[in-house]
């Protein structure tokens, strides 16, 4: 057998493929983490920073908590500062329905650990005076974060490569074949290499490869309207949610308030356009000057969007191919994958390098797309 | 019919207006301003007695002609002050009026959104009493006000001279006129600015007027800084022999060009090329400033030609929606048109040449200086990612990184000098350097605009 170029090849250098990279080239594997275009550009670049506990896929726990644990420790492990910031997270109700699922969500965060206070009206007021009068209950998890999603993947990608990750920008992808027992990855610019296994976290472009090797998943791309306020005073504190789904903002300690409204709107993937119809920036601010009516008259500054895979369950695939060897996927993050970002990349490099991890992900192969898929409640709330 | 709509009432909008009204059409003319005439053309505010035909100079009756027009145009049009188009959607643009948002959907879209100063940063530029030069000129003729009692002139621009002359007739002393760009290369610009012999003697005439004065005008300066503890105190430069010389005054001036105003025609979807004269990424446009199917673009909201070009290419750009409305058009008034804003735009590029853009001079700024005031970022730490493993080479990766751009203004005005940064660190040219992309809202809009929540 020729000699291969590298132990391992990542297809996608977002926050997934970085985690992945560097957890990998920790264990001394030989990694080469490829990009079509820069590190953290795509929705691991774009997404709204949150690290969020509270309201999780039941299924997730324990990837979860692997990861916050990691993000605490972000620092000692890459380096690098990415503006983490443990504000916790705020879940509102607004009538009875609401707060008797903010009431399932809890009891499910507590079975798995997690520690999550309840609030009532009064104390919520006493609290956070800003909040509006209308939030009836609300749930509040201490340990959840947030993060500077714009500095996180290239500072896990450079940290990465200081422990010998190979980081390949540019560089499109044209054929994925089968060599032996690994892989032959063909550049579009020409060039190839071979690899013992290969990781694909391609994000809206993943099924392509999987694909490829006779299966695949019904990814589709969308993007979650994002805004941004000009500074004012910092006194919000944690990331705050109605769960009605209308709004989710958090203030940064430089005064920003960055606030993501609903529903998702659809992207293009080829032209790499994630749009933001100025309707729904009108709604997220109705939305957020519900929340928080001091913000009246508190200005929108900017909008973004990005390109994010999502999946009609609304979860993701993460783990080995069922038709091919030494093929891992993990993609279709549905909008939340930059908390389980580090989990996923720790899991990924476990099972390469050992065979196997000891975190359940048995919810997220990617054999359940074989038969008819379910398509989630959350799924139908949060897109057009 | 689908309504025709014009953005900006400056001499372009409101000829564009008049060409269409002449063609029997109503257009709706869209302004974010409370008055008619643009920026350069700009009335003072109500119930303030400005003497205008002395601010104007020469430009005084051409000032007063536009605003009879308008007046003449107003009956026939639909006119509405005082409303921003903050996102483009399509067919359908987005305002902000009274504190409201609502949409309106066009036929045709002609923008004529006008241009604003061109900034170069310099240690101490963000000190109370630093003024843009349109800045300067705006306080005057809409307040009636001087951004100061003793001001000092900084740019690469003819305009200094006309700033500073305006400054002293209304009472103001002035400490320097300072011009980065070396005397020689004014001289070797001035076959091209033959083209326009009226323009490029109403500038000698400013310069001459100056000299007469009294003024000091320094050529091939270097600026060094604004100085003052808590406001501006004192201009700081070197001189073209390298003399460090430092002017006492309360204000400054910086003028190094406009920059057209670009967001609205990209949100409208019109694609852009980088221009090497006025190292600034333009719309493109055909001879008549058609910019898509529905889209038109005129005046100095996409090349700089000053208000005759502005009048002349809006007037050209209705005639190309007349005739892209199957409607009859006056070929040989349009071929003038064409020719006129095709001298007068020649004239402002040979401008741009001979006061150039100070590319050198911002590549080179010292780390400290402040480059973006909104976000307060400074030219070190753009440098400083840039000069990481895997740092971004492209200006809208480095805001991502820096937050430079990402402020109230949008990168409006750390912009162009952000782009320059970049460029050099990167070994690259202008165009590779990369574009601002353009977002909705183009300004800050207040949540409560949005209305509240049924």
């Amino acid at each position: 057998m020729s000699e291969r170029t590298t132990d391992v090849a990542i297809i996608g250098g977002g926050l997934i493929g970085a985690w992945t990279a560097f957890f990998l080239a920790r264990r001394g594997q030989r990694v080469i983490l490829i990009e079509k275009g820069i590190v953290g550009a795509q929705s691991s670049g774009v997404n709204f920073g949150n690290l969020r506990l509270q309201g999780r896929f039941p299924g997730q726990y324990p990837l979860s908590l692997r990861s916050q644990a990691l993000w605490e420790d972000f620092a000692g492990l890459i380096g690098e500062d990415c503006e983490f910031e443990q504000t916790g997270h705020l879940y509102l109700a607004y009538d009875a329905d609401e707060q008797a699922k903010l009431e399932g969500y809890a009891e499910v965060s507590e079975s798995y650990g997690l520690a999550i206070e309840r609030i009532g009206p009064a104390d919520l007021r006493r609290r956070w005076p800003w909040l509006g009068e209308r939030a009836i209950a609300a749930t509040f998890s201490p340990r959840d974060a947030t993060a500077n999603p714009r500095l996180a993947t290239p500072a896990i990608a450079r940290a990465a490569a200081r422990h010998g990750a190979v980081i390949r920008e540019n560089t499109r992808v044209s054929a994925v074949d089968r060599s032996g027992d690994g892989f032959k990855l063909t550049f579009a610019d020409g060039g190839s290499l071979s690899c013992g296994a290969l990781v694909n976290s391609a994000g809206a472009w993943a099924h392509e490869i999987a694909e490829r090797f006779g299966e695949t998943a019904p990814v589709f791309p969308a993007g979650p309207p994002q805004f941004v306020t000009e500074p004012f005073p910092y006194l919000i504190g944690p990331s705050v949610q109605a769960i009605d789904g209308s709004v989710i903002f958090r203030q940064i300690p430089r005064g920003n308030i960055i606030l993501a409204g609903y529903p998702r709107t659809a992207a293009d993937p080829v032209n790499n356009r994630a749009p933001v119809p100025p309707a729904k920036t009108l709604a997220a601010m109705r939305a957020l000057a519900r929340v928080a009516p001091m913000l009246a008259q508190c200005h929108v500054i900017r909008v973004w969007s990005g390109i994010e895979a999502y999946l009609p369950d609304m979860i993701p695939v993460i783990g080995p191919s069922e038709t091919t060897p030494g093929l891992f996927h993990a993609f279709g993050f549905c909008g939340h994958g930059f908390q389980i970002g580090p989990g996923v990349g720790l899991c990924l490099s476990e099972m390469i390098v050992d065979g196997a991890t000891p975190t359940p992900l048995e919810p997220f192969s990617i054999g359940r797309f074989r038969s008819v898929t379910a398509v989630s409640e959350k799924f139908r709330r949060e897109f057009d | 019919m689908a309504e025709i709509v014009i953005i900006g009432a400056g001499p372009a909008g409101i000829s564009a207006a008049e060409t269409l009204c002449a063609n029997g059409l109503r257009p709706i003319l869209i302004d974010e301003g409370a008055r008619a005439g643009g920026q350069g053309y700009r009335r003072p505010a109500d119930g303030l007695a400005l003497d205008m035909n002395r601010l104007m100079g020469s430009e005084a009756g051409k000032y007063a002609a536009l605003h009879r027009r308008f007046e003449a145009l107003l009956p026939r049009i639909d006119y509405r002050p005082r409303t921003l188009v903050w996102a483009i959607e399509g067919n359908t643009l987005h305002l902000l009026r009274d504190g409201r948002t609502e949409t309106l959907a066009f036929g045709k879209l002609l923008i004529a959104s006008g241009a604003m100063d061109r900034i170069a940063p310099l240690p101490g530029w963000t000190l109370p009493g630093v003024f843009t030069l349109g800045g300067a000129q705006l306080a005057l003729k809409d307040q009636g006000c001087l951004i100061g009692s003793r001001v000092a002139f900084l740019g690469s621009s003819p305009l200094l001279a006309l700033a500073a002359k305006q400054y002293r007739e209304m009472g103001a002393e002035i400490a320097v006129i300072a011009d980065t760009t070396p005397l020689s290369a004014k001289l070797s610009a001035l076959p091209e600015l033959l083209r326009a012999p009226h323009t490029l003697a109403r500038g000698l005439v400013y310069m001459a007027a100056s000299l007469r004065a009294g003024t000091q005008m320094l050529h091939g300066v270097t600026p060094v800084a604004v100085e003052g503890q808590s406001r501006v105190e004192a201009l700081l430069l070197r001189d073209a022999q390298g003399r460090e010389r430092r002017f006492a005054c309360d204000a400054v001036a910086l003028g190094y060009g406009l920059k057209p105003e670009t967001q609205l025609a990209d949100l409208a979807g019109a694609q852009f090329a980088y221009d090497l004269d006025f190292r600034l990424f333009l719309p493109k446009i055909d001879g008549l400033g058609r910019a898509g199917s529905a889209l038109y673009l005129a005046g100095d909201g996409v090349r700089i030609g000053g208000a005759d070009a502005a009048e002349a290419s809006g007037a050209l750009a209705a005639h190309a929606i007349l005739g892209d409305l199957r409607r009859p058009q006056d070929i040989a008034a349009m071929r003038q048109l064409a020719r006129r804003v095709e001298r007068l735009r020649a004239f402002q590029r040979g401008l741009a040449r001979a006061f150039a853009w100070p590319k050198a001079q911002i590549a080179a700024l010292p780390n400290s200086v402040t480059l973006c005031r909104c976000e307060n970022v400074t030219v070190g730490e753009v440098r400083g990612v840039m000069s990481r493993e895997l740092g971004p080479v492209e200006v809208n990766r480095v805001k991502a990184m820096t937050r430079c751009g990402m402020g109230r203004c949008q990168g409006r005005v750390c912009g162009p000098a952000l782009h320059e940064i970049v460029a050099a660190m990167a070994g690259c040219d202008g165009a590779a350097a990369g574009r601002l992309r353009g977002q909705a809202p183009v300004k800050p809009i207040a949540l409560a605009a949005a209305g509240t929540m049924a």
